[in-house]
């Protein structure tokens, strides 16, 4: 923790105003270091007497690192399909394995994964371990955990990757916390440095600021990933991949949670959580162009946004309102099509990832805050896309 | 039935910066609240004690500032409130955060339920609850939306899979992370302000708790540090197009080619 050298400070309080966490506080003559101190060192800069200390003591659980080694990707199926994040953990764990110079793993759990495991083995992977017996058929917390505890302690990864989806949040802190070591939420950026050690980005406030994050002295190092953010496996088969299969007791397959009915979602209804939105505002002059900006919204598998005054003209439900009257959206793609760009609506597309803006006037504020500004006559553009996707 | 809640101070808005030069996060006067989700794991608990009887303890960590929100929780309607408050807890990743509150519920003893928000907005992991139940050894359910039965010995809940929605039996005890799905919080009860203000915050340090070593405490017992933090990057790089309608169209196509929002997301 943060240690302040009483008899050098001068009381000049610097070291509060810096403070990013509130944590640093003038009581009576002292300044006090508070339990939101996240150990940034940031004060620690800024002291001009030098007053200030990081006291860094061992943790009694540090792990023997050299015990541990390689990477251990956690397949996400449900029943006999994979989901497509696992081609990107698979992906990057094979980055990460190749410059650290050790062999990549993945590990399936459920009943009947034995068509899923010969599938992974063409992506890349050395070795597939396979936990699949008729009680892991669905996704319960206990038994999931002691499978990934199985495979932990007998492969002592250095870095194991899970998805950053319900599923994977749900399991990562459960075998972090069994396994007592570090775990990173959501990472957007992960690299290996010094062999194995794995140095993590990820957003925090909201995506307003990155963090970068290490578990220095544990192992292995646990980090999710979110989907769509890496590049997915490319097919490769290694030259002794092969899967093993690992055997689970009685008892580590008991549960006290039971699965009753599971069904299928239906397909998004409310632009709040699109991943895609395509979004038409008053330079869509009619009903058949709005038509249009529909199905591109359709083609690109993402929904239809609309401004106020296409909701006033009757020609789309208020449910598809974004702004401040209507709604905020975070898609990772916001395509806008004849948007104008007022602050109502501007204001609430700040946590869309991609901004595409067309327009035909070049000074239309939207430009502002697009990624790609495309000058154009939406009518030409807009088919054009159409018949673009049709050919995908 | 006695329901433990999990709450946090978090501040007021995500709106943060980070100035450049310095690498210091700017947020000048922001004001602290409980965190938005915590708001409903509160609303759930009291609806589940007003269907069975029992009583709903709410417990935090933090600086004794987050007194406060154990203040709300009682204007809600929470019946006792617990605030685990000391130095050595100081720089707490989310296990050791975990550990720490598993040591108060602990203490507090006898929950037949916990029950958190599904994640924080000042951290977004959602890893403390999952921690919480692993520590204590009990059954855990993460993205409960709804609970649809409860009898002495167990809960039958919704939770949302991402791609399917699954209903659960789950036993006593066990911890349980809700979304907001799971039903607007009531709002503060003036009169419950005026009931409970003399209501006592019990306050518990390092030596109250049952595992005294602090090493497993605050950042030594915590495995994960942060390196630096910084602002994302801008939007510096932000392209104007000028050309025909096909001419933009195939630009734009092949760049959400490059994204990988169309074509090849499909492996199977």
């Amino acid at each position: 923790m943060i240690k302040v050298n009483h008899s050098l400070c001068t009381l000049c309080e610097i070291c509060v105003g810096v403070c990013p966490f509130s944590a640093l506080m003038r009581e009576d003559d002292k300044i006090v270091v508070l339990d939101t101190c996240r150990l940034c060192k940031i004060c620690l800069k800024h002291c001009p007497e030098n007053a200030l200390s990081l006291e860094v003591t061992a943790s009694r659980s540090e792990h023997n690192l050299a015990d541990y080694s390689g990477v251990l990707v956690v397949a996400e199926c449900s029943g006999d399909s994979v989901h497509p994040v696992t081609y990107e953990l698979i992906g990057k764990g094979r980055e990460l394995a190749d410059k650290a110079g050790e062999k990549l793993s993945c590990v399936v759990i459920g009943h009947d994964i034995a068509d899923i495991c010969d599938q992974l083995l063409e992506y890349g992977v050395d070795r597939c371990y396979a936990v699949d017996y008729p009680e892991l058929a669905q996704m319960r917390v206990e038994p999931y955990t002691n499978a990934l505890e199985e495979v932990s302690l007998k492969i002592k990864p250095s870095i194991v990757l899970l998805a950053a989806t319900p599923t994977g949040r749900t399991l990562a802190p459960r075998l972090a916390t069994r396994l007592r070591t570090g775990l990173t939420a959501d990472c957007t950026t992960l690299e290996v440095r010094n062999g194995s050690e794995l140095v993590q980005i990820r957003p925090a406030f909201g995506g307003n600021i990155m963090a970068q994050i290490v578990t220095p002295k544990h192992r292995p190092q646990l980090a999710t990933m979110r989907y769509k953010v890496m590049e997915p496996a490319v097919k490769e088969r290694k030259p002794d991949a092969r899967v093993e299969t690992l055997q689970l007791l009685a008892n580590q397959l008991e549960s006290k949670a039971q699965v009753v009915k599971s069904r299928r979602k239906p397909p998004e209804e409310s632009i709040s959580d699109a991943e895609i939105i395509v979004a038409a505002g008053r330079g869509v002059r009619s009903e058949q162009s709005l038509a249009m900006v529909a199905e591109l919204a359709a083609l690109l598998g993402g929904q239809l946004g609309v401004t106020r005054p296409l909701v006033e003209n009757g020609w789309a439900d208020y449910t598809r309102q974004i702004g401040l009257s209507g709604r905020t959206v975070r898609p990772k793609l916001l395509i806008t099509c004849g948007i104008s760009g007022a602050v109502q609506f501007t204001a609430s597309i700040t946590g869309a990832e991609t901004v595409v803006a067309i327009n035909s006037d070049e000074n239309a504020p939207i430009f502002k805050n697009a990624h790609y500004g495309l000058v154009g006559d939406l009518n030409e553009i807009v088919p054009a896309l159409i018949d673009g996707l049709r050919e995908v | 039935m006695h329901i433990v809640v999990c709450i946090k101070q978090v501040p007021e808005t995500r709106d943060v910066a980070v100035d450049e030069e310095t690498g210091v996060l700017l947020r000048d006067g922001v004001k602290s609240i409980m965190n938005p989700f915590d708001l409903y794991a509160l609303e759930a608990a009291l609806r589940l004690k007003e269907e069975r009887g029992g009583s709903v303890s709410v417990i935090s960590m933090g600086p004794p500032q987050a007194e406060a929100v154990i203040r709300e929780a009682y204007m809600m309607g929470a019946d006792r409130g617990y605030l685990l408050t000391d130095r050595a807890f100081a720089g707490a990743d989310t296990l050791a955060t975990a550990f720490t509150l598993a040591q108060g519920i602990d203490k507090i003893g006898e929950a037949d339920l916990i029950v958190c928000g599904l994640q924080t907005t000042d951290g977004d992991t959602a890893q403390v609850g999952p921690g919480i139940a692993e520590m204590l050894r009990i059954p855990h359910e993460s993205n409960v939306i709804a609970i649809t039965g409860v009898t002495d010995s167990g809960l039958r809940l919704e939770r949302d899979s991402g791609d399917s929605l699954d209903t659960v039996d789950v036993a006593f005890p066990c911890l349980i992370t809700v979304t907001k799905a799971i039903g607007e919080p009531r709002l503060l009860s003036f009169r419950r302000k005026l009931e409970t203000a003399d209501y006592p915050v019990v306050y518990w340090s390092l030596g109250d708790l049952g595992e005294n070593e602090d090493s497993l405490y605050g950042l030594k017992g915590s495995p994960t540090q942060v390196e630096r933090i910084f602002s994302p990057p801008t939007q510096s790089d932000q392209e104007m197009w000028r050309g025909s309608g096909s001419e933009l169209a195939q630009r734009l196509l092949s760049k959400l080619s490059d994204l990988r929002f169309v074509g090849g997301m499909r492996h199977d």
